[in-house]
């Protein structure tokens, strides 16, 4: 009994110092600049301050910014789930010439860290015209090695037989593809697409670097930039960070049971 | 092509027309993906390694200079600096992280009441977008407003400048890494611990053994498989920090030498001062880093790694 109390005040604690920051954040998000400033600090604001997010709205384009974040995420995202899932089934189930070597080559650019590929990147958008537009944004981020390897692990606990049976009824390959692979592997299939949603949200590097203008400026380097202008503003800038945020927040809270089981799926295949 | 020719005498006509069929779809699916990741990715690698043998600004030609870039580098203080700091970096905050997490995912696989509402809370900060993290330690680290230094007082304890003290601010920085990777880590242990079989607790339980020589002997050897995984990905990803730093300390800035990472050294190297040959060499130099690693960790791993059971 003693021992469940304290795991009980262990456990508390831990969540009390992973949730206060997001805590403050909101709090100083509702402060007057006044009262930000003040010590001690007040928990609880004094007077509601909700004007703060209207300001924020105000003083840099923010809704640019936000929809700028919406057509990187969703471009990456749908992309992804149909060029990957469409080059796993061709390795999870077509036999060509070459498959393994062209499979091992695809997982060779797991190893490759982000960066290395970051300066080549920027002259070969920069050849291509593309630099800060949304085919640089984009584009690049269609491709996923990471994708394709874990829908073609998924897609090959699929019972073959479905396949027989779909060919017996003169399905095609193409009709086996959609009618078959996808219904049944959506759990991977929602994995993969809440991984990438996530990953491009929060992309800060390379929007950073593939982006001049401030119309193109994606939420990440929005925020940052807004960090520069109004470095001591901070109910302001609690307020940009509240709002960028928030739509992950509450996609994690919808979501969290097949985020934690996709990942979790990562860890058990080693 | 070779497995065409052998299949060719079994096969009946109209079984090779459906194989060439196979092949052309196979060929046809994969074709964007190959294509993207040859042209962003492998390519790009590549050229990497090439340019970080060339002087280049971007813009004119790139001329080529040897072991000129490497040697620079090897005798240049600041990035010496980007090296260590990235080491010292990944050194503390990977077996922080894991550590804690570990604590934490034994403590909710006791099949303790609210599990999944502690599960939520420890995952927030993985999902939120690290630049807002960094801004929001900012704040909390404030010296003279912040909350942290608030609540040390209160203890009358020492309220450092955190992140303007250059003998304290990686270690400041270091601490909300490891604050936004635990979350990842817990459900990855976690999912580790509860693949064990309940079946050698029992046994266990049933020969008298301790609580603590239960997970000395059961739960750490068993786990190892997913700490191995943990500590593989957590390094990488840790070699590579660059949002956090760029956030809480700036971009110009003296106070930046003693956090300056080499993906930082990257960033403003090719992006700043616009020396793309420099900057590759030392991102291929980074890789270089990240495939030793990796490669140590895999030839350690038979030392505590256990893959049965």
């Amino acid at each position: 009994m003693k021992l469940k109390i304290g795991n009980h005040v262990l456990l508390i604690f831990g969540a009390f110092i992973m949730i206060v920051p997001f805590l403050w954040m909101v709090s100083t998000s509702l402060k007057t600049f006044g009262e930000s400033m003040q010590v001690p600090p007040t928990i609880f604001p004094k007077e509601w301050k909700f004007e703060n997010y209207a300001e924020v709205f105000e003083s840099v384009n923010f809704i640019k910014y936000y929809i700028n974040t919406i057509i990187l995420t969703l471009g990456r995202t749908i992309a992804q789930l149909f060029l990957c899932s469409m080059a796993a089934f061709a390795f999870a189930r077509l036999r060509f010439p070459f498959k393994n070597t062209i499979f091992i080559a695809i997982l060779s650019v797991l190893m490759v860290p982000p960066q290395v590929i970051l300066i080549p990147n920027y002259a070969i958008l920069t050849q291509l015209g593309w630099i800060d537009t949304f085919y640089a944004l984009i584009v690049p981020g269609m491709f996923s090695a990471f994708g394709v390897f874990l829908l073609r692990q998924f897609f090959m606990g699929i019972p073959k037989e479905l396949d027989e049976a779909a060919t017996m009824d003169g399905c095609s390959l193409f009709g086996i593809y959609w009618r078959i692979i996808l219904p049944n592997s959506t759990p991977a299939l929602i994995a993969l697409g809440i991984f990438t949603i996530l990953a491009a949200w929060n992309d800060f590097l390379w929007p950073l670097v593939m982006t001049s203008s401030e119309n193109m400026r994606v939420l990440s380097v929005g925020i940052a930039a807004f960090q520069g202008q109004y470095s001591t503003d901070y109910p302001l800038l609690m307020a940009g960070a509240v709002l960028s945020t928030i739509p992950m927040l509450i996609m994690f809270i919808f979501f969290q049971k097949h985020l934690i089981s996709g990942i979790a799926l990562q860890g058990v295949r080693r | 092509m070779a497995t065409e020719k052998r299949q060719e005498p079994v096969l009946p006509k109209l079984k090779k027309s459906k194989i060439k069929k196979e092949v052309l779809w196979a060929y046809l699916f994969i074709a964007p993906t190959v294509l993207g990741l040859l042209v962003f990715y492998m390519f790009p690698a590549m050229a990497s390694f090439a340019l970080s043998f060339t002087k280049w600004n971007g813009i004119s030609t790139a001329e080529y200079v040897g072991l000129d870039n490497i040697i620079t580098l090897l005798n240049d203080k600041s990035f010496i600096r980007s090296v260590i700091n990235t080491v010292v970096f990944t050194i503390i905050s990977v077996p922080l992280s894991v550590i804690f997490a570990l604590v934490i995912s034994l403590l909710l696989n006791q099949r303790v009441k609210g599990m999944v509402i502690y599960r939520t809370l420890y995952f927030l900060p993985v999902v939120t977008m690290p630049v807002a993290v960094g801004m929001v330690w900012k704040w909390l680290y404030n010296t003279e407003y912040g909350l942290i230094n608030y609540i040390l007082g209160l203890f009358g304890l020492p309220q450092p400048s955190w992140l303007f003290n250059p003998s304290i601010s990686l270690i400041a920085v270091i601490l909300v890494y490891v604050w936004m990777t635990i979350g990842n880590n817990v459900i990855l242990l976690l999912a580790g611990l509860q693949g064990i079989d309940k079946m050698y607790y029992e046994a266990a339980q049933i020969d008298g053994a301790s609580k603590i020589k239960q997970f000395f002997n059961i739960t750490l050897p068993l786990i190892t498989p997913t700490l191995f995984f943990v500590f593989i990905t957590g390094m990488i990803s840790s070699l590579q920090v660059f949002d956090l730093i760029y956030i809480m300390i700036g971009d110009s800035n003296a106070l930046l030498e003693p956090l300056r990472t080499v993906v930082f050294g990257v960033y403003e190297t090719g992006f700043k001062y616009s020396q793309m040959g420099m900057a590759s060499a030392q991102a291929f130099l980074l890789f270089l880093a990240i495939l030793a690693v990796t490669i140590i960790q895999f030839v350690f791993q038979k030392k505590w790694v256990h893959y049965d059971g």
